[in-house]
């Protein structure tokens, strides 16, 4: 089984749909018991005035208690609903008129408040109400008592309405407390989801503070958010300041050991002296080469925070690192010939690290050719231009490609090359930089390898 | 109970109890089915138009009983015989069955489709409108204005003592439960109803038990006027009887519903019930109107014209079926019309 991830919307709408469920119950039973409740209290109600308008037509005449039953006291029964009307007229314990079985509602005390009852009288359920009334006649007290009953079928019918309505109702309450629960969690988390998509947007080097507005319940974490932003922006500044100060300070002492050694080289005369201080100075080259990436990386790293962008030419990116370069490659009768096409294509970088960047390929690729072969440079124009430069060296260890960009990682076959491991490490966060990428693969035109720098261009 | 009950129809029948009474007894043989039978206060003659056209649609054996409203009553309330259908003129009884527990519930498409007004409880059902009228001897009448309400037949009476005394009919309330019921609602709806009567009184008014009889007299010249007949039978005797005249009165008139339920007892409450269908559909057929002469029940009759009232069904029919209040009712009604 698989747990979701929880979720704060989820958890807000589930407990605020429960919590309006149970104002729905809540709201449905009390609407209910309400109006039963006023719905039987109707149905006493003129069930009292029937019995009292029958009660108050019992009269004497010549001494002998009689009773006139109006029309309205058993037709206003029937005016609601049409249920069975029953009444009983009782004088002093004997029935006078009306149904004599119908029994008196058992009630505690006397008194001449109308008096109610619930009972079965001929296989249903009737309301009875009992009158009760004095009346003298022949010098004689005489009680009566009227009783008036009505089966409660209207009663059953009112309340089955009843019920459907507050279903109805409540459903529609749940429904609609709902559909706007879940509108205001989402309204509720939006800061939460704004905040999220910001940070989320960011480039992996964007190291500014977040600054978008923030409800106060968020403010401690956005407030955490940034410190952490900022040690961290502290640290990696502070480890770069570091690599680039060691870098200086490594070089300028180098360089003066450099050029003492070759100063003593030249005034040696015996051979082993001459060939420790060649190793010598060949170690020196290694530090100081190393020394020189190291800065070249951290100046990678520091401008690809904030880029200064201008509008280059690929070709001429091209056409001058090779210019530079050439020298070198000479030493090692080393060709490099150039496709570059005359287009008007144009990339939107920083000169300086694209620069870096193309040094970098192009300076490996001269430092891991054999003497006498060929370079070749080509710009491929496209959507984005390709920047290929292939020469014929011995190539990647296919395993080593994918860890070559990483820092300090070198192919499994140049132990015997100088090198610091940072050269690739360079291109690949030149081309991140720059939204672009750095591919490496085999020659596909004899031996060694193909290193492109894929650049978004217009 | 049954003592209040025997007490009670003790007062409607006057008479002695004993098993009721059948005027008249008819069979209508038919291939299929349970018999249905009908207990009727309506003339077999009257109604046999009907159930030749049931039983064209359905081929079921019918017989058909005709008693007077209190005899209905007393087969069905106090002596359980056994009936599918009961029709009758006196609602009040019909409601009493159906408010004590006597009749059974029936719905169909048919009784949903009757006003509200012509049923109720789903157990008593309207199928007949039939007004209560004045009949009028024409040449008794060629030197009057004809009256248009109570209050102007009063003055009428009470002017013309030499042409109308011994030539006034109504109902025997004591006798006829119709009549009963038409008086009661007459002393419900008017305040002239009293006066009428002692008027009635002093011309030596004759009573009658039946509509028909009320009509013979009027046709024959022996009565000048009868009051509170049924509207349908006069309409009905208006073709093969001239010299009567039918007239509405115009401050209210009450109108009779005559209603079918399906007793208690019913052994065969299908059939009642397709005999129920067919009788509260009696509207869509024009032709059986024309021959029964009873008016059909038509929705919206009776709720637009307020002087057209019909008889309410409902528990308010009950008050007039009291003891004390019939007592009553009927000692003073005595006293008015019999001034002797």
């Amino acid at each position: 089984m698989t747990r979701t991830p929880s979720s704060i919307r989820r958890r807000l709408v589930v407990q605020l749909a429960l919590v309006a469920a149970l104002l729905s119950v809540a709201f449905f039973f009390a609407l209910r018991v309400v109006a039963e409740r006023a719905t039987e209290a109707t149905q006493d109600n003129i069930l009292a005035a029937s019995a009292t308008s029958i009660a108050d037509a019992v009269y004497t005449d010549a001494g002998v208690v009689r009773v006139e039953i109006p029309y309205s006291a058993l037709s206003m029964l029937g005016t609601v609903s049409e249920d069975r009307v029953f009444y009983h007229v009782i004088l002093d314990g004997q029935t006078l008129t009306g149904y004599d079985d119908l029994p008196v509602p058992e009630v505690r005390g006397a008194g001449r408040d109308p008096r109610f009852g619930t009972y079965l009288y001929r296989d249903d359920t009737v309301r009875a109400v009992v009158v009760r009334r004095a009346l003298n006649a022949a010098d004689r007290i005489h009680r009566v008592e009227v009783v008036v009953a009505q089966t409660r079928l209207g009663l059953a019918a009112i309340s089955s309405r009843i019920t459907t309505t507050a279903t109805a109702i409540g459903v529609v309450f749940f429904l609609t407390a709902t559909a706007l629960s879940s509108f205001a969690a989402q309204n509720a988390l939006a800061p939460l989801s704004r905040l999220a998509e910001a940070v989320r947007r960011r480039g992996p080097r964007d190291l500014r503070p977040v600054t978008a507005e923030t409800p106060t319940e968020l403010a401690p974490l956005v407030g955490g958010l940034n410190g952490f932003i900022a040690r961290l922006r502290s640290a990696l500044t502070r480890s770069e300041d570091l690599i680039v100060e060691a870098a200086h300070r490594v070089r300028t002492p180098l360089a003066t050991v450099r050029t003492q050694a070759e100063m003593v080289h030249l005034q040696m005369e015996k051979p082993e002296n001459r060939t420790a201080l060649r190793q010598m100075i060949r170690a020196v080259d290694e530090s100081s080469r190393s020394a020189g990436q190291l800065l070249d990386h951290a100046m990678v790293t520091l401008r690809s925070d904030q880029l200064e962008t201008e509008e280059i030419d690929p070709a001429e990116l091209l056409r001058d690192a090779v210019d530079r370069l050439s020298p070198t490659a000479d030493l090692k009768d080393i060709t490099i010939t150039r496709d570059l096409p005359d287009s008007a294509l144009r990339v939107q970088g920083d000169a300086i690290l694209l620069q870096n960047a193309v040094r970098n390929i192009l300076d490996n690729a001269i430092k891991y050719s054999p003497a006498d072969t060929e370079i070749a440079v080509r710009l491929i124009p496209g959507p984005s231009c390709r920047l290929e430069i292939c020469d014929q060296g011995r190539g990647f260890v296919a395993e080593d490609v994918a860890q070559m960009p990483e820092r300090f990682s070198r192919g499994s076959n140049v132990e015997d090359v100088v090198g610091s491991g940072l050269g690739l490490t360079i291109v690949r966060d030149v081309a991140e930089a720059h939204c672009g990428a750095l591919e490496i693969a085999p020659n596909e035109r004899g031996p060694g390898a193909c290193v492109t720098l894929v650049l978004p261009c217009s | 109970m049954r003592h209040a009950c025997l007490a009670l129809l003790l007062s409607l029948v006057t008479g002695v109890v004993q098993a009721f009474e059948i005027e008249e007894s008819r069979r209508y043989p038919a291939p299929g089915g349970t018999e249905l039978r009908i207990l009727s206060t309506a003339d077999a003659d009257v109604f046999e138009p009907i159930i030749a056209a049931f039983q064209a649609l359905h081929p079921i054996p019918i017989t058909y009983d005709v008693a007077s409203s209190a005899q209905v009553m007393t087969a069905l309330y106090d002596e359980n015989a056994t009936y599918d259908l009961a029709i009758s003129s006196a609602m009040d009884l019909q409601t009493k069955l159906a408010n004590d527990g006597l009749a059974q519930r029936y719905s169909s498409d048919a009784t949903a489709a009757l006003p509200p007004w012509a049923k109720w409880r789903d157990r008593v059902f309207a199928f007949t409108q039939e007004p209560a009228v004045l009949v009028l001897n024409a040449q008794a009448f060629e030197a009057l204005d004809i009256p248009k309400n109570r209050e102007g037949l009063i003055a009428l009476l009470r002017d013309h003592p030499q042409v109308f005394d011994g030539r006034v009919g109504t109902y025997d309330v004591r006798v006829s439960g119709l009549g009963y019921l038409f008086a009661t609602q007459d002393s419900r709806n008017t305040e002239s109803f009293w006066r009428l009567t002692e008027v009635m009184g002093r011309l030596n008014t004759r009573l009658y038990c039946c509509s028909g009889e009320m009509i013979n007299a009027v046709a024959h010249g022996e009565l000048a006027l009868a009051y509170n007949v049924l509207g349908s039978y006069a309409q009905a005797r208006l073709q093969d009887t001239p010299g009567i005249v039918i007239v509405e009165m115009d401050d209210f008139v009450s109108v009779m519903l005559r209603t079918a339920v399906i007793p208690q007892t019913a052994e065969a409450p299908q059939a009642a019930g397709l005999m129920i269908d067919f009788l509260a559909a009696m509207r869509l057929r024009p032709d059986l109107a024309t021959a029964t002469g009873l008016p059909p029940v038509v929705s919206g009759a009776g709720e637009d014209e307020n002087v057209i009232r019909p008889i309410r069904l409902g528990p308010g029919l009950l008050v007039f079926l009291d003891r004390l209040r019939r007592d009553t009712f009927l000692r003073s009604w005595v006293s008015s019309i019999e001034q002797e």
